[in-house]
């Protein structure tokens, strides 16, 4: 899933004060999730963004609604009867619903509520670690599984760099060395030789090198 | 012979080689670039120049390497991957090349979270594998990373660094091969304290026969102080410094300590001088440059060959 | 400025402090009647927003009453509500509202005596701290 975590309430709040009235906009994928903007989470911050401006003398209205999916015109659709209610949009979808927002609502102005932070998994209850960096040629096949781009600090392709120290990266000690994680499934599988295989030069082309990438699936395009 | 490199020469010649290391300083003082590489004039076949060391900026390898060819002594010009792409490195290594620089060092790069820069992104386009490739490539196929044919091929001794006692350890000696296989001459290794584990390693690089394929080069570093020391033990990740040596260095007054991290210094290199597959010392004694001559000349190594 | 009786709500955990309450009750014990409480059926199912909303509408100090470590029926929801009250005390002091005003505590369901001098030292400490910001602001 795409994580993310909210923004400081100080940061918001400068964003909104030229506004009255606020539509904040939840979003039930990802940011769902990893409860970063949910439904849950919109009242949380309505709330807070409530009481934080009545402090400072300004009484705003928030309006909240949670869209199924914030990156998809489809489900953006259905704002249309209650965005010119709005003096502004807060949105707290990643950072794909906040440009969808911005797209299809020209005159509106639209804010961040998150920080977009990265692809990741639950590593367990309230824990997300990155795991992929979309880097449009996976090579998961040849390294068992575990991602080097994504999960050592150096991207390194071949191998672990002379700062792996029992298992932890020399960056921090919370950190796996990838290459450690790599190397125990390669193990495991019986494939040390693969190993021995140097990884070439990437072509960072297909990982954004090239500019914004686009998907087209002909039997489905409209 | 791959190159003009005198580091080649002296090891394709059956000595031991020395080399030792000058970190560039921090602003617009070429003197202090003189100044240390003076310091082993005559001591070392090679001077290791560092790339932003630490991830700390500095004059750039490049251009300390050229000052210190300017004083006729022999620049091994660092390069990591951390701060250049393969456009920006391919073009540092013709320019240096140019400027009649022929032993370079190819290296991932310490994390800039170590450095003054840690908001600094982490360029690693390509890694010390793949460097090593493009390095060769250029060399001896005289094309580009991208496939371009190159005029003039840069005949770059190629190094690369090889650390005995990280883990997994069991992956070390592979590590190594995969290194040769990319285009490594010669290695230079982390600093050597814990001499047994630094054998063990040997045994293995020895069982694939990879000392006969490229010069291994057994990096040592004398101790200034006891706090050097347990920095080194306790804060460099990948840095093994046995008890042993710390208790010794703890074991005589402040004012005896650099004498003794010189005394274990050298035995270290007459120790390692028995293991079969050195082919040389890489001395790095990190700004104490002046000491590097009284560990040579008390370890035998002088007066250096003329090749 | 007319004396200032403190609101507060306590999210009191059925397992423990609830029925701590009734004894408290039956014991003749008495305690300040500015404590509202709410019964929930474990102290981890109070929700950051079921806080934040008592402060929104006019609460000056809330807390979580839960059971005594290791005692907790449903095995270590208190925990949970403990790291939840510690969460949204960060989040009150972003908001402009002292943490101090939120707090968790533990009893057993056979502590009356103590139940009732939780609420009467809770009270007293808001009672000094004065109204929440957010009431103030609301009557201006």
């Amino acid at each position: 899933m795409i994580t993310a975590e909210r923004k400081p309430l100080e940061e918001l709040i400068e964003y909104i004060k030229p506004f009255k009235r606020i539509l904040l906009l939840g979003c039930n994928e990802c940011v769902t999730v990893c409860s970063a903007g949910g439904r849950k989470e919109v009242g949380l911050l309505a709330s807070g963004l409530q009481m934080a401006m009545l402090k400072s003398g300004n009484n705003i209205e928030i309006r909240q609604h949670t869209l199924e999916r914030q990156c998809d015109p489809e489900y953006v659709e259905e704002l249309v009867p209650m965005i010119n209610d709005a003096d502004a949009v807060m949105s707290m979808a990643c950072g794909c619903g906040v440009q969808e927002i911005a797209m299809r609502f020209k005159d509106k102005p639209v804010f961040p509520a998150v920080n977009t932070t990265f692809m990741g998994a639950s590593e367990r209850q309230g824990v997300w670690a990155e795991r992929c960096q979309g880097c449009g040629n996976c090579l998961l096949g040849e390294t068992g599984g575990i991602c080097p781009i994504a999960r050592c600090a150096k991207q390194l392709m071949n191998g672990p760099c002379g700062g792996s120290v029992t298992g932890k990266c020399e960056i921090s000690d919370d950190v796996d060395c990838a290459w450690q994680l790599i190397w125990d499934r390669l193990k495991s599988l019986g494939l040390e030789e693969r190993y021995m295989e140097i990884t070439p030069a990437k072509d960072w082309r297909s990982g954004g090198g090239s500019g914004p990438r686009k998907i087209i699936r002909e039997d489905l395009a409209e | 012979m791959k190159s003009e490199s005198r580091l080649e020469k002296i090891l394709a010649a059956g000595h031991l080689a020395v080399t030792s290391e000058c970190g560039p300083p921090r602003g617009c003082k070429p003197e202090d670039v003189v100044t240390k590489s003076k310091y082993l004039e005559g001591i070392v076949d090679a001077i290791n120049v560092t790339d932003n060391q630490t991830a700390m900026v500095r004059m750039s390898s490049l251009a300390a390497s050229v000052i210190i060819k300017q004083q006729g002594l022999n620049p091994l010009f660092q390069v990591t991957c951390r701060d250049r792409n393969r456009l920006a490195m391919q073009a540092d290594i013709i320019g240096a090349y140019s400027l009649g620089i022929d032993t370079m060092l190819c290296l991932s790069g310490d994390h800039t979270k170590f450095g003054d820069h840690p908001q600094a992104a982490n360029v690693h386009d390509i890694d010390s594998m793949q460097l090593l490739q493009m390095v060769k490539g250029m060399r001896d196929d005289g094309v580009f990373q991208g496939g371009a044919e190159l005029k003039g091929a840069p005949k770059m001794f190629i190094g690369a660094a090889a650390n005995p006692f990280a883990d997994p350890f069991e992956l070390r000696v592979m590590r190594l091969a995969k290194k040769i296989a990319a285009g490594a001459d010669f290695i230079q290794t982390q600093c050597i304290f814990n001499v047994d584990k630094f054998e063990q390693w040997m045994e293995g690089v020895r069982a694939k026969g990879l000392h006969k394929k490229c010069y291994i080069l057994a990096g040592v570093t004398p101790c200034k102080s006891l706090g050097a020391a347990r920095y080194m033990s306790k804060r460099v990740p990948g840095m093994d410094v046995p008890k042993e040596v710390v208790d010794r260095m703890a074991s005589v007054p402040k004012e005896k300590q650099a004498e003794e991290g010189v005394n274990i210094c050298i035995e270290t290199i007459e120790r390692l001088k028995k293991v079969e597959g050195v082919a040389g010392f890489h001395i790095m004694a990190i700004e104490w440059e002046e000491i590097v001559e009284e560990i040579c000349e008390r370890a035998g190594l002088l007066p250096r060959p003329q090749v | 400025m007319e004396k200032f009786e403190p609101v507060i709500v306590a999210f009191c955990c059925h397992y423990c402090a609830y029925t701590a309450a009734d004894m408290a009750g039956s014991q003749r014990l008495p305690y300040p009647t500015n404590v509202k409480v709410i019964q929930v059926p474990c102290s981890c199912k109070v929700d950051a927003l079921h806080i934040v909303k008592a402060f929104e509408k006019g609460a000056d100090g809330v807390y979580v009453a839960g059971c005594l470590e290791g005692d907790c029926h449903f095995k270590n929801g208190n925990e949970k509500a403990a790291r939840r009250v510690e969460y949204v005390q960060k989040y009150l002091d972003e908001i402009g509202i002292e943490s101090e005003r939120l707090e968790m505590v533990m009893m057993s369901a056979g502590m009356g005596y103590r139940f009732a001098q939780v609420a009467t030292e809770i009270t007293e400490k808001i009672r000094k701290l004065g109204p929440s910001p957010i009431k103030t602001a609301t009557a201006l």
